[in-house]
């Protein structure tokens, strides 16, 4: 079975680019060159020099004694809550500053739902000395304005998006339309595995790092390269992909992909797509997608601002029908509690987002002396407002 | 006989066509303005149905499609709404819209459901050539649909060749590379372009949109081509009050007098 993407743009029946035709040059632009571009050896070195030397990778993969003696299996944590700005988002900027840099483009445009790709985005931009522009929803901005102030003290321009439900969706919306009108000297630095072909495909070879990493590094400490389990959560998809990315064809490995059931699947509030979703075209690919019957697309909800989005890569849609992994979801409370945990028996403050991956764990069993990589995908100082009020800190 | 083809194969003089969203500004307003649109002198008009996600409108398109859907809007009503269309209205009609919700509906209903209601052609921005050419290209034909596919400054000629081949109706060029509702800026770089197209003598005919606003636009525009399509600008004047159908005669002299 292949898992990755065709030279048609399709991963199975998900993929392609569904995009007007004033986004063509752009996209097809990127489609033709970006393989190209990032084997060149120059590419890869700059690359890798980045990531060691300004990312801090590799990014530990630590055995989380405590959290294994609870769940009676060798959990392994993948530390991208310990890359520079806080998450795996950077892998991906860096990458694609790369490319736009050989593509000549002089102007950066980007989405941002809780503001952690915005700041990676900016994070890049400033290290290139390129123009930075960020579209952010408007509800957006007002709750997470820490991280707008991150942006701005970068040099980065953040623009409201006001149209819509004025959140991720909304934002992505903008960038898309300045794209459109900005069709010559500006490269859109998407975010997640999701977009136009090539992007889910580019995204994931940037964040391929994550497993690619995990494999040698499990190999030292265990002896074997291949785990029982990966889990990683999903919300357009990125850390995922690049979690699940080296084990895609190694048949012992499990891979579990854990996406925001918000207030319950059934809530009304939710963003546990693969439960919820039928297949669909939204921000350029098909996949599958929260919508009503008429097709309109409905606005997710989840405590955690990454995972609040309302379709998934075309990967992951491929993965989920053909059943390479098992998709499942985790409500707000479950997470939350999930972080306090790994909090108190780690000291370790996760995301909100990869505390939806870590709280699966509660709901798995596993034989003795299995071995679970759980990526954790961002540290949780941006979330401390959330955990304040949940927990009455 | 495609009511299309023969509006480009007769009419002599600038071709106008008018678009608006289907339920805006009121629910039941569709096929009134339609007909009121004929009444006044429009060549043929474009139907909108509306989408949560309008990537590649402005504002005022984007308004107008958030307000129809909360009017409650959705394809099926619209074909429902339809159904009145041809006792009213004879000159050619295409719907305009987004690909989720036709894919929602399904293909072939929707192409069915639109040679029913009379309608001549369908514009599906975010459906491109390749997936149209592969999955769709059969429906749109066997019902006898055009589908008007879009060209921008930025298409290269190998590109607009194998459009003009899949194209039966006209060519939608866009003034610029942007979303709608923007003013048509006509610089040498435009006036280059919109001759570099004339003269690679398509079979299909073209029509400029986007940025077409009013008589010195639409002139303009048809210096090129057969016409041109006002979008953004009519549905700004549907938004200015409740008389919005009283107006339409005077909008529609104003551009093409």
């Amino acid at each position: 079975m292949n898992y990755h993407v065709n030279e048609k743009g399709y991963y199975g029946d998900f993929g392609g680019a569904y995009i007007p035709e004033m986004l063509y040059p752009n996209v097809e632009e990127l489609r033709s060159k970006y393989l190209e571009i990032m084997h060149e050896p120059g590419f890869q070195e700059e690359f890798q020099q980045l990531l060691k030397d300004y990312v801090g990778r590799p990014s530990p993969l630590f055995l989380a004694e405590r959290l294994s003696e609870r769940y009676g299996a060798n959990i392994y944590l993948k530390r991208e809550d310990l890359n520079h700005t806080g998450a795996h988002k950077i892998n991906n900027t860096i990458g694609q500053i790369l490319v736009a840099q050989r593509l000549g483009k002089k102007r950066i445009i980007a989405e941002t739902g809780a503001g952690q790709h915005g700041v990676a985005t900016a994070t890049v931009c400033a290290l290139k000395g390129l123009e930075c522009v960020v579209y952010m929803g408007e509800i957006d901005i007002e709750r997470q304005a820490p991280n707008v102030a991150r942006m701005k003290m970068m040099g980065a321009k953040v623009v409201p998006a006001t149209s819509g439900s004025k959140t991720l969706k909304d934002a992505t919306n903008e960038a898309m339309r300045d794209w459109i009108n900005n069709p010559v000297d500006t490269h859109y630095i998407i975010g997640s595995v999701v977009g136009p072909h090539p992007y889910p495909d580019m995204v994931a070879r940037f964040q391929s790092i994550i497993s690619e990493e995990t494999r040698w590094q499990l190999k030292e400490k265990t002896g074997s390269e291949s785990p029982d389990y990966v889990l990683a959560c999903v919300g357009g998809g990125s850390n995922a992909a690049g979690m699940f990315y080296h084990f895609l064809d190694d048949a012992n490995a499990k891979l579990v992909a854990v996406e925001a059931a918000g207030k319950g699947v059934d809530s009304g509030e939710s963003a546990a797509t693969t439960m919820l979703g039928k297949e669909g075209v939204l921000h350029g690919s098909r996949s599958i997608l929260m919508q009503t019957a008429d097709g309109q697309v409905i606005e997710p909800y989840s405590i955690s601002a990454g995972l609040d989005y309302p379709g998934i890569g075309p990967q992951h849609a491929h993965l989920y029908k053909v059943k390479r992994a098992e998709y499942v979801s985790i409500t707000d409370d479950e997470a939350m509690q999930a972080g306090r945990l790994l909090a108190q028996l780690e000291g370790i403050i996760p995301a909100i987002e990869s505390s939806h991956a870590l709280a699966q764990l509660e709901k798995m069993t596993f034989k003795a002396n299995e071995t679970v990589v759980v990526c954790l995908s961002g540290r949780g100082d941006k979330d401390l407002a959330t955990y304040m009020k949940y927990f009455n800190l | 006989m495609n009511r299309l083809k023969t509006l480009f194969d007769t009419k002599k003089e600038p071709i106008l066509s008018v678009y608006f969203t289907a339920g805006y500004p009121n629910l039941d307003s569709t096929v009134d303005i339609a007909a009121e649109l004929e009444k006044s002198g429009a060549d043929f008009i474009e139907i909108g149905f509306p989408y949560s996600d309008p990537v590649a409108d402005g504002p005022v398109i984007q308004e107008s499609s958030q307000v129809a859907l909360k009017n409650g809007m959705t394809l099926e009503l619209l074909f429902e709404q339809l159904k009145e269309l041809r006792k009213r209205v004879s000159i050619p009609v295409l719907l305009m819209g987004y690909f989720n919700p036709v894919l929602q509906y399904g293909v072939e209903k929707f192409c069915a459901s639109a040679t029913e209601a009379g309608v001549d052609g369908v514009i599906v921005p975010d459906l491109p050539m390749y997936e149209y050419e592969e999955m769709y290209c059969n429906c749109f034909d066997k019902y006898n649909l055009s589908n008007i596919f879009l060209v921008t400054p930025q298409t290269s000629e190998e590109r607009i060749r194998k459009i003009d081949g899949l194209s039966n109706g006209f060519i939608y060029l866009l003034s610029s590379s942007a979303t709608t509702g923007k003013n048509l800026d006509v610089s040498a770089s435009t006036e280059e372009y919109f001759g570099r197209i004339k003269n690679m003598n398509l079979k299909n005919p073209t029509m400029i949109g986007f940025g077409i606003s009013d008589k010195q636009t639409f002139d303009k525009a048809s210096e090129y081509t057969r016409g041109a399509i006002v979008g953004s600008a009519f549905v700004k004047m549907l938004g200015t009050g409740d008389d919005y159908l009283g107006k339409i005669a005077a909008f529609v002299k104003s551009i093409k007098s």
